[in-house]
Parts: structure tokens; C-alpha cells; sequence
């Protein structure tokens, strides 16, 4: 007698329809990529395809909360539940803007032949990345969190030749897989204590067992600093800067903004699902009084701006100042996770709408110059404003943005953290970020006066074709759009926080 | 005779890890730091496996090991990969000397 071991599988199928189409675009850009070697420069449109498709069941399954893969009672391995749906839709839209990225980008054209392994590897990504998000289980959690980094090493450097590029990858997966190793530590003794490792399981015990305090700390430990790294906050950021100057500029632009994101959406599920014992009335967690996460989130994201922002203070390399800044804009995003509370994870949202759009724009126009002046030198930028107006404008609006001024996006973001923090009656933590973002502005603002109060005699050309003109509006469109008008973001988000199980 | 209990694994498991971590702190060689970081999968798979032993888990733990062994082997092959470019790039593997990004 042969006894199904997962009774549901057809309509568990059904839910991962997403990872399948997902996974089935990588097998073909593998298979195209062998039959026809010769065309190369159709495997950027299969990949749009594939992610069209994928996109369109993740909205099919947007308000349809469920669970899949359920092997014992309520406790399955993936909850595709409205926060995973958000969350897929970011990383779907960052990935197509990827792709539109790495069609006009020289380090990428550099080596033609490889284009077939690069979209693939991407696909690699995108696939670990939809099961962080919706990953229940602390080992689906570790095994997703590694194809996704995996397959980042590679890309990182992409460019064989070039020794930036190895640097990066080099030193991506040394700092990578120590941390990593560091987590799975922390699961294993995890399991060991309370011999599980689905997030619900572990939760209902806690409620009812006094864990040895010592030993679940650290556990529980390690694995943050395993999640720490992939979202790059203080402690664990060292490999940012380094990673993110010498990886492929495509790379470094889904690196911080998707990879980011998927690495936050797990830190939010572990903490949501495995400390709380429920929700009071106006949203707030009731966490068990294991950790105090509040204290040690506030702490954490406190020394991760205050160092993101400072460290950038003194860099030339406009690259590995958008690093620094991504590790200050973690620990703005931190702050909103700190808040404990369903309107600072409504914040956490829309603050990572927005940052998609301003982010991946000023890495858009940090490429799109680099491929013609082959630098990303501050002091290269002298003068570009006159000679590169539209670029100049446009990397302008982008800054402006990341440092949270009106009428742009980012304003929208840090203003609904701030609401959030506020309302949490966290006045202190809101002022510390208020006047980081006055230490923001001056780094982003010396890029600006670069471009556009220094005179240079140099006069620079950058031919854009109607793909870098349409890339380049529909990422401004948003960023100048949202910071208007904002009802529909804040309305989605609203939709969106609901996690399974509450 | 000493029984052979599920504190002896511990102790193996945490001596393993300890001398990942200080392979990975104090070598050199990149060869040596990845070297350090199997010994720590290692060291989690050999606690995965006791627990469910001795916790009478069922088979789950097992199962995890088999899939930490395919991932470290995975991370192997990829990181020899990378390592191997970087000799071909700058003749070294020692990472004092890998430094040409840096503040």
C-alpha cells in the first residue's frame, strides 16, 4: 500500500506555478542558448518573456492567500501569502529592469558568448529569491538563501578578464559562505532545542517550553547574522563596498535592491511568525520575552545608517558610494522593522517600492556613463551636467530621491517611517534618522556639484538609443509620480502585511 | 565502557566549528578559508544528525545533511571556480594580496 507522503501535490503544483514558469524560462535561455549559439541577442527577450508570464500568475495569486507543501497539519514549508505576492512583484520588476540593463551595458557585451550562463544565472537568482520570500521552514530558508547566493558569486564576476570583477566574486563567496556556514550552525542547534525547524512549530513550542536561555540566544544569533549579511547592516557589511564596486554595474544594481529585499522579507518572516504570540489591537507585535528585538533592531539599525552614511562621506568611487548609501538605506529599513508594529512593516513596503525605483535609476545612470568614460571617479563627473543634460538631470532627481527630499518618492518612503516611528512614540530613534538623512544629503549633493558647478573643458557625447531613453523614463516616471501621488502604493501596501498564520 | 551519548557529538560538532572559524580567521591561502567553512557545514551536519538520533526527531535530520552535503559540494565546485580565475588573473591565492578594491 503505497500512502501519499504529500496528499495535495496537484494544488501544491499550483501554488509554485510562479518558481515553475520560472524555472522552465532558465531551462530554455540553457537550451536556446546551445541550439542557436550563434544569436545571442534574443535570449535578453526570452528572459522578459519568461518574466511577463511569471508576473502574471504572481497577480493571479495576489489576494488568495494559501499554503503549500503542508506536511503535517497547518505547518507547510511555503506560505504564499499577500506579503510573499508584494514581494515577488518587486523582484519581478527589478529583474525585468535587469535585463533592459544588461542589454546596453559593455561589461556585460564584453563577453558575448557567455550571455547564456549570465540570464540563466540571473533566472538562478530570481528563483531563490521567490522561495525566501515565501519560505515557512528554516531549511527551505537556508537552501533558497544559498541559490540565490550562489549563483550572485558567479555573476559577480562575470567578467573573467577583469580583475575588479574576480576581486568581487572572490571575496563574495569567502564572506558569503562563512556566514552562511555561521547560519546553518544556528539552525542546527535551533532544531536540537526544540526539534523542529518550521517556523510555526517553533513558535507553538516556545508558548509553551522555557527554552535554555543561553544556547537559544546564541542560536537564534547566528542565524540574524546569517540574515544580517544578506541585507548587509553593520556588523556583517564588509564585503558591500567591495562586492558592489568590483561586480558588473547590472549586478550590483539587483544586488542591492532585490537581493536586499528578499534577504529583509525572511528577516521579518523569522522574527513575525517565530517571537510573536499575536497581535494587540492597533497592530502592534506581542513578542516573547525571549530577546528584547525591539532594543537590539533599534541598535543595530542605528550603527548601520550612522556608518553607511558617514563611510560614504569620503568616497571618490560614485559605485562604492551608492554602497555605502545602500548599507544606510538597510538601516533606514531596519528602523521600520524595529517599529515591531503592521504599519512600520506597511513602511518597510513602501519605502522598498520607492528604493527600487531611485536606486536602480542612479545605478542606470552611473552605467550608462560609465560605458562611455569607463570610470566611475567623482572627480570624472566635473562638468558632466553641461555636456549631459538629460543624464545629469536625471542622475539629479535620483539622488535627490535616495536622500528623501519633496516632490520625489523617497520623501514618501521616509516620511511613512517616520509616521510609523512617531506613532510607536520612538521620538529619539526618528530624530537620530532625521539628522542622518542631513548627513545624506551632503555626500549625494557633491556628486550634483560635480556635475553642475564645476566647469570642465572636456566635452563628453554619450549616444543613448530608444531603449536607454524608455529605461530611463519609466524609472524617473515613478520616482517623480510617486511622490505626488502615492494612494495607490500606500493602499497596496495596506493589502500586502498580512502574513499567514495571523 | 562509556556510552557514547549525544554530548559527545556536541563536543565534536563545536570543536569542528571552532576550527572552521579560526581556519577562516586566520589563513592565508583562500584554499585554506573555504577549507575552514566545510569544516563548519560539517560541524552543523554532524549536530543535525545527532539530534534527530537522539531526540528521536525522525528521519529529518538526516534528510537536512544529505542536503547541506550537496549544497557544500555545490559551494566547493563554484568557489574552486572563482579561485581559480583569480590565480589565472593575479597569480595568487593569498588574499592579503587580493586588495585592489578597498577605501
Amino acid at each position: 500500500m503505497i500512502t501519499l507522503i504529500l496528499p495535495n501535490l496537484s494544488s501544491d503544483l499550483l501554488a509554485i506555478l510562479p518558481e515553475i514558469s520560472l524555472a522552465l524560462t532558465l531551462v530554455a535561455i540553457v537550451v536556446f542558448d546551445l541550439i542557436f549559439s550563434k544569436s545571442k541577442r534574443f535570449l535578453p527577450f526570452i528572459s522578459l518573456v519568461g518574466i511577463v508570464i511569471t508576473f502574471a500568475f504572481v497577480v493571479l495569486q495576489f489576494g488568495d492567500p494559501k499554503s503549500a507543501f503542508s506536511v503535517t497539519g497547518n505547518n507547510s514549508f511555503l506560505s504564499l501569502d499577500n506579503f510573499s505576492s508584494f514581494f515577488k512583484i518587486l523582484i519581478l520588476i527589478t529583474t525585468a529592469f535587469i535585463v533592459l540593463f544588461s542589454m546596453s551595458s559593455q561589461e556585460v557585451n564584453s563577453c558575448p558568448d557567455r550571455h547564456g550562463e549570465y540570464y540563466a544565472l540571473i533566472f538562478g537568482m530570481v528563483i531563490g529569491m521567490f522561495f525566501m520570500v515565501s519560505a515557512n521552514d528554516l531549511i527551505l530558508i537556508y537552501l533558497s538563501l544559498e541559490l540565490l547566493s550562489l549563483s550572485s558569486y558567479v555573476l559577480a564576476g562575470f567578467v573573467k578578464t577583469s580583475v575588479r570583477n574576480s576581486e568581487a566574486s572572490l571575496k563574495y563567496i569567502i564572506y558569503g559562505s562563512a556566514s552562511s556556514g555561521i547560519m546553518l550552525f544556528g539552525i542546527s542547534i535551533l532544531y536540537g532545542i526544540t526539534g523542529s525547524t518550521n517556523l510555526h512549530e517553533i513558535n507553538s513550542l516556545l508558548h509553551f517550553t522555557a527554552a535554555s536561555q543561553l544556547t537559544f540566544v546564541m542560536a537564534v544569533l547566528m542565524i540574524f547574522a546569517g540574515i544580517g549579511f544578506k541585507i548587509s547592516i553593520v556588523p556583517f557589511h564588509f564585503w558591500t563596498p567591495d562586492v558592489y564596486e568590483g561586480a558588473p554595474i547590472s549586478i550590483t544594481a539587483f544586488l542591492s535592491v532585490a537581493s536586499k529585499a528578499a534577504g529583509f522579507v525572511i528577516l521579518i518572516r523569522f522574527l513575525k511568525i517565530t517571537f510573536t504570540q499575536g497581535l494587540d489591537k492597533s497592530g502592534y507585535w506581542q513578542m516573547l520575552p525571549y530577546i528584547d528585538w525591539q532594543l537590539l533592531l533599534i541598535v543595530f539599525s542605528i550603527i548601520t545608517m550612522t556608518f553607511g552614511n558617514f563611510a560614504a562621506l569620503w568616497q571618490d568611487n560614485l559605485k562604492r558610494m551608492l554602497a555605502y548609501s545602500s548599507i544606510a538605506h538597510a538601516g533606514y529599513l531596519m528602523l521600520g522593522v524595529a517599529v515591531l508594529s503592521d504599519q512600520g512593516l506597511m513602511a518597510v513596503l513602501v519605502y522598498f517600492s520607492v528604493y527600487l525605483f531611485m536606486n536602480l535609476g542612479a545605478f542606470y545612470v552611473v552605467m550608462l556613463i560609465a560605458n562611455k568614460i569607463d570610470s566611475e571617479e567623482i572627480d570624472d563627473y566635473k562638468g558632466l551636467g553641461y555636456s549631459l543634460p538629460l543624464l545629469g538631470t536625471a542622475l539629479g532627481i535620483f539622488l535627490i530621491s535616495l536622500t528623501g527630499l519633496p516632490p520625489t518618492a523617497g520623501f514618501i518612503g521616509k516620511l511613512y517611517l517616520f509616521i510609523a516611528l512617531v506613532d510607536a512614540n520612538m521620538i529619539t530613534v526618528a530624530i537620530i534618522a532625521l539628522l542622518n538623512t542631513v548627513v545624506a544629503l551632503y555626500y549625494y549633493i557633491r556628486v550634483l556639484k560635480a556635475m553642475f558647478l564645476t566647469k570642465s573643458e572636456k566635452h563628453i557625447v554619450v549616444k543613448l538609443s530608444p531603449l536607454n531613453y524608455t529605461v530611463l523614463f519609466l524609472l524617473i516616471a515613478p520616482v517623480l509620480i510617486l511622490g505626488i501621488y502615492f494612494t495607490p502604493l500606500i493602499n497596496l501596501a495596506k493589502e500586502s502585511i498580512q502574513l499567514l498564520g495571523f | 565502557m562509556i556510552e557514547v551519548g549525544l554530548n559527545h557529538f556536541l563536543v565534536v560538532s563545536t570543536l569542528l566549528f571552532s576550527m572552521g572559524i579560526y581556519a577562516i580567521v586566520t589563513r592565508k591561502n583562500a584554499i585554506m578559508v573555504l577549507m575552514g567553512v566545510e569544516l563548519i557545514l560539517n560541524s552543523a551536519n554532524i549536530n543535525f544528525i545527532a539530534f534527530t538520533r537522539f531526540g528521536n526527531f525522525g528521519l529529518q535530520g538526516h534528510l537536512i545533511a544529505l542536503f547541506v552535503i550537496v549544497l557544500a559540494a555545490a559551494e566547493a565546485a563554484i568557489a574552486l571556480a572563482i579561485v581559480l580565475n583569480i590565480y589565472k588573473t593575479l597569480s595568487t591565492v593569498n588574499i592579503d594580496e587580493v586588495d585592489s578594491l578597498k577605501d
